[in-house]
């Protein structure tokens, strides 16, 4: 059984990144598993442009973000493997993947990094009334259709979900011919980027459908009519309804970090995230185990991903040269209008420098205030003229902020 | 007269206020890229186009491209008839010419990956 000083499973964004952080803080022996055929994951399929303006400064395109941490992993001359899927995760850190070439293979790391990303929730999950033909599916789906294999999935499309991948694909489709006759948000906000509003639905004159949901599906084995009407909360409203033919409905209600090979690892998950539960480090409960990007909460931006990846590799790193220190910790609590805090773990011996706490707010707030309590004691506020759901909020303290604290800090909003 | 725009320079999304009749002066951003924005936007909007074209030889059947630069939002689908006619053969590079000059905007289309 080959052994490794860290193993990373799952090549996109976050695995890229931290594995090349993890070499240059001195860790030599790193294998990277990847199930596609290319490194790079969901990015290559993001032909849009937006993504680096924080890591590089500069407006790129998912594929051109991802080969640029390809070629750097490429030149430190990183091992990774293609076409090979994880099949078992086992708490000792033994792997057990499977491609063409090697049939089955164990391995086993000092460490792991846990970077598998998210799928997207799918029409079984939503229960929708009426039939089911063809032509109902993830936008995620029809993106990989239409930028990498070159299919457009329709020509009359109507979009479920006001999420990120369901804006980028209304311009998308509508830049190669289809029609996108509207959004339909079940919530009174988009759960989208404003920007992705503007340029992707605006620009297009695609209206985009507050407080509605598709409440029936119509169609023998094609799709041809959707039918939505406007919710009073999550109720239908009689009377509202809205007729629209289409072949094809596009889902985009949501992101699900990926972890069925970390539940059956045995590793504690969020209830709310989806994701492991993390401490400081990024370390999973399971010791050694650590995980970041998507597959511990869904990120909006791909920078964000990247910043939180190097770190995860950084204390991979430091884990694998036994500087990690395994010591009293105390929770991060997710106060009012607060739905979740990463990490929800925090032990002091480990901080050296400042901590990142990444959170979301339950609703859309004007002019609120993040306040930060530890042992129940103000220690920060933070002026928010505006909040919302989409937006990943992050709050950066300093170690010295942590010095009184020994049972725990909340956050929460206060208008 | 005042204007009401989001920005769209990056993710965040400021609420801008933009003045027409002084010179459109730009309030509520919250970096400079606002300020161009806010401007361009009420006097020639222009986009970023992103695609794929046909490549023949590469491991998928598509390769993405990208304007370097903005075009006019206007010429928006007069730029996609020309880059759904383009085929092209691997290996292409990352930054690889594409469409020269596309619609005398003087932006070229370019390779957003290789393959």
């Amino acid at each position: 059984m080959k052994q490794y000083d860290l193993i990373i499973i799952g090549g996109g964004s976050a695995g890229l990144a931290a594995a090349i952080e993890a070499r240059k803080n001195g860790v030599e022996s790193i294998l990277l598993l990847e199930r596609d055929a290319e490194l790079g994951g969901i990015l290559l399929q993001c032909i849009h442009n937006g993504f680096g303006l924080k890591v590089f400064k500069e407006e790129l395109t998912g594929p051109e973000y991802a080969e640029r941490f390809i070629e750097e992993l490429r030149g430190m001359n990183i091992e990774y493997k293609l076409n090979s899927m994880v099949t078992t995760l086992k708490p000792d850190k033994t792997i057990q993947y499977a491609n063409a070439n090697e049939g089955f293979v164990i391995v086993k790391g000092k460490a792991v990094i846990l970077t598998m990303g998210c799928y997207e929730r799918s029409a079984g999950a939503i229960n929708i009334p009426g039939n089911r033909p063809s032509g109902v599916l993830t936008a995620g789906t029809a993106q990989k259709y239409l930028n990498i294999d070159g299919y457009l999935v329709g020509k009359r499309v109507f979009i479920l979900g006001s999420g990120d991948i369901g804006l980028i694909m209304a311009r998308r489709m509508s830049l190669e011919g289809a029609k996108v006759l509207g959004v339909a948000e079940i919530l009174p906000y988009s759960s989208g980027l404003q920007r992705n509003i503007v340029q992707c639905l605006d620009d297009y004159n695609i209206p985009l459908y507050l407080n509605h949901t598709v409440t029936e599906i119509i169609g023998e084995s094609k799709l041809s009519k959707v039918v939505i009407s406007k919710v009073d909360g999550f109720t239908k409203i009689k009377g509202t309804e809205k007729e629209f033919e289409v072949d094809t409905l596009l889902l985009s209600v949501g992101l699900i970090p990926e972890n069925g090979l970390s539940e059956s690892c045995g590793i504690e998950l969020d209830p709310r995230t989806k994701g492991p539960i993390v401490d400081e480090s990024y370390q999973t409960s399971v010791e050694g185990i650590f995980a970041c990007g998507n597959v511990l909460h869904v990120h909006d931006l791909v920078d964000y991903v990247t910043s939180e990846a190097k770190k995860a590799g950084y204390k991979a790193a430091e884990y694998v040269r036994k500087k990690l220190v395994n010591g009293e910790s105390f929770r991060t609590i997710a106060g009012e209008g607060i739905s979740y805090v990463i990490p929800q773990m925090i032990n002091k011996d480990n901080l050296v420098d400042n901590v990142e706490l990444f959170m979301r707010v339950r609703k859309v707030y004007r002019d609120a205030n993040i306040i930060i309590k530890g042992d129940n004691k103000v220690i920060k506020i933070i002026k928010k003229k505006h909040l919302a759901p989409a937006e990943m909020e992050i709050v950066k303290l300093k170690v010295d902020d942590f010095k009184n604290i020994s049972k725990n800090l909340s956050i929460e909003v206060e208008v | 007269m005042k204007k009401e725009l989001i920005c769209i320079a990056c993710p965040i999304g400021c609420h801008l206020e933009i003045y027409p009749d002084e010179d459109y002066r730009v309030e509520g951003n919250q970096c400079k890229r606002g300020l161009y924005y806010g401007k361009k936007e009420l006097t020639n909007p222009t986009r970023i186009i992103t695609s794929t074209v046909a490549i023949e030889g590469g491991i998928y059947r598509r390769i993405p491209v990208v304007t370097k630069g903005e075009v006019p939002k206007d010429l928006i689908f007069d730029a996609m008839k020309i880059i759904n006619k383009v085929r092209v053969i691997s290996p292409i590079k990352r930054g690889d010419v594409i469409v020269k000059n596309i619609l005398d905007t003087g932006v070229d289309v370019v390779a957003s990956r290789s393959m």
